[in-house]
């Protein structure tokens, strides 16, 4: 019995070390694991000239196709900070005003050209009826509210606008 | 659980057990299959698309609870020699492999029209692939020993330290930022996807998790009637020597 009672307390020291070494490596590489900066945070993060990813919502009313047919103007917003956004090329199904957006890239003169745009969505399944029907009773309630704010992982839902 | 490790006991249970098991799988499946594909709405903002999530997430739910019944297992493996827990994880194992497989492909199907992309590294993704190569590892691991049991330890000690990554892979959501969205059923504040939706996608899952119950019950049969066939041939070899 005291056999099986020590391996186990072992395995628990184990496991807890374990855990704890994970904690602090993951802790250590925060900055390299998280995928994409959002607006607000480009404004205490230093980019320089390299490539990275911009994510947030496209914001309502901001996307312009230009003359020549394929390039896309936008503005990402976090609802704190917006950055203005160029594109050439296709975009994705879900792309939309409103919705969440993650664009790789990098910063020239202020406007975040873009070499990939992907669409991001939200954790919120229903059916169209039921969009409408919360629209119109105009109790539509943003799921993602009462997360933290640094979350910038949960965009508004874009029919909390309208 | 003790009462349960007897091999001889788990051969009458299982045996019990099977058809009901069986059953469930094969009558939530087709209803599960019919609600998903007929029965439920389209979503609001991804169409038809969203059908897709009815195979996807049950088997990512499935391909971390599998994972973590085979950790479980290593730890009554090594800490009680339970004789029925390393055979356990060995014959759980391709399943779960089987179902984060699923996992990755469907989710990489519903990515390409949705995001825009069929792959990216991000940290629920990365972390959901790293899952795989543990299944595939361990299983790599067990069978490259020729002693059983020394392949079992090592195998325990392998899906002990891989546990670590089942919560990464849960929480890498609300961690970090992803392209992965957060999590819709299993969140605090309750589930953010429409009733019509969510009761399709829990007969899926429960038709899942019995269809694992079943292929493990059987899986586990064949290995014990694998070992007392080995153990038959090596006693007759060992009377033809002798006699």
């Amino acid at each position: 019995m005291t056999r099986k009672k020590r391996r186990l307390y072992m395995l628990g020291l184990a496991l807890l070390g374990l855990g704890a070494a994970t904690a602090l490596t993951l802790t250590a590489f925060q900055d390299n694991i998280v995928f994409f900066y959002s607006p607000s945070q480009l404004q205490t993060q230093q980019v320089g000239d390299r490539n990275f990813r911009l994510g947030g919502l496209v914001e309502q009313g901001s996307v312009r196709k230009l003359t020549d047919g394929v390039t896309t103007e936008f503005r990402v917003t976090d609802t704190a900070h917006t950055i203005g956004v160029r594109y050439r090329g296709q975009l994705p199904d879900l792309f939309r005003e409103g919705q969440g957006v993650v664009a790789e890239g990098k910063l020239t003169g202020g406007v975040f050209v873009a070499r990939e745009v992907l669409a991001k969505h939200d954790e919120t399944y229903m059916p169209p009826e039921v969009s409408e029907a919360l629209k119109q009773a105009g109790v539509y309630k943003n799921p993602a509210e009462g997360k933290t704010a640094a979350n910038t992982n949960a965009p508004p839902a874009a029919t909390k606008k309208e | 659980m003790h009462r349960f490790a007897n091999p001889a006991r788990f051969l009458r249970l299982s045996a019990l057990l099977l058809p009901w098991t069986a059953g469930a799988t094969v009558i939530l499946l087709i209803a599960g299959l019919y609600l998903s594909l007929f029965g439920s709405p389209p979503d609001y903002q991804q169409g038809d698309t969203v059908r897709i999530m009815y195979i996807h997430v049950p088997a990512a739910w499935m391909s971390l609870f599998v994972y973590t019944n085979m950790a479980i297992a290593a730890a009554a493996g090594l800490v009680w020699k339970h004789p029925l827990a390393d055979l356990f994880a060995k014959a759980a194992a391709p399943i779960g492999a089987g179902f984060t497989l699923i996992c990755l492909v469907t989710g990489s199907l519903w990515g390409a029209p949705m995001w825009g992309t069929w792959w990216v590294w991000d940290a629920r993704l990365t972390s959901v692939l790293i899952l795989f190569f543990l299944y595939l590892g361990y299983m790599a691991l067990v069978n490259a020993f020729d002693d059983p049991q020394r392949g079992a330890r090592a195998g325990d000690v392998l899906l002990l330290v891989g546990i670590v990554n089942v919560p990464i892979i849960k929480f890498s959501v609300d961690w970090w930022n992803t392209l992965h969205q957060p999590a819709s059923v299993v969140r605090m504040g309750g589930p953010t996807i429409d009733s019509s939706m969510l009761i399709p996608l829990l007969v899926m899952a429960v038709g899942f998790t019995t269809y694992f119950i079943t292929v493990v019950i059987l899986r586990l049969r064949a290995e014990l009637a694998q070992r007392k066939i080995q153990t038959l041939r090596f006693s007759v070899a060992g009377d033809g020597a002798t006699g």
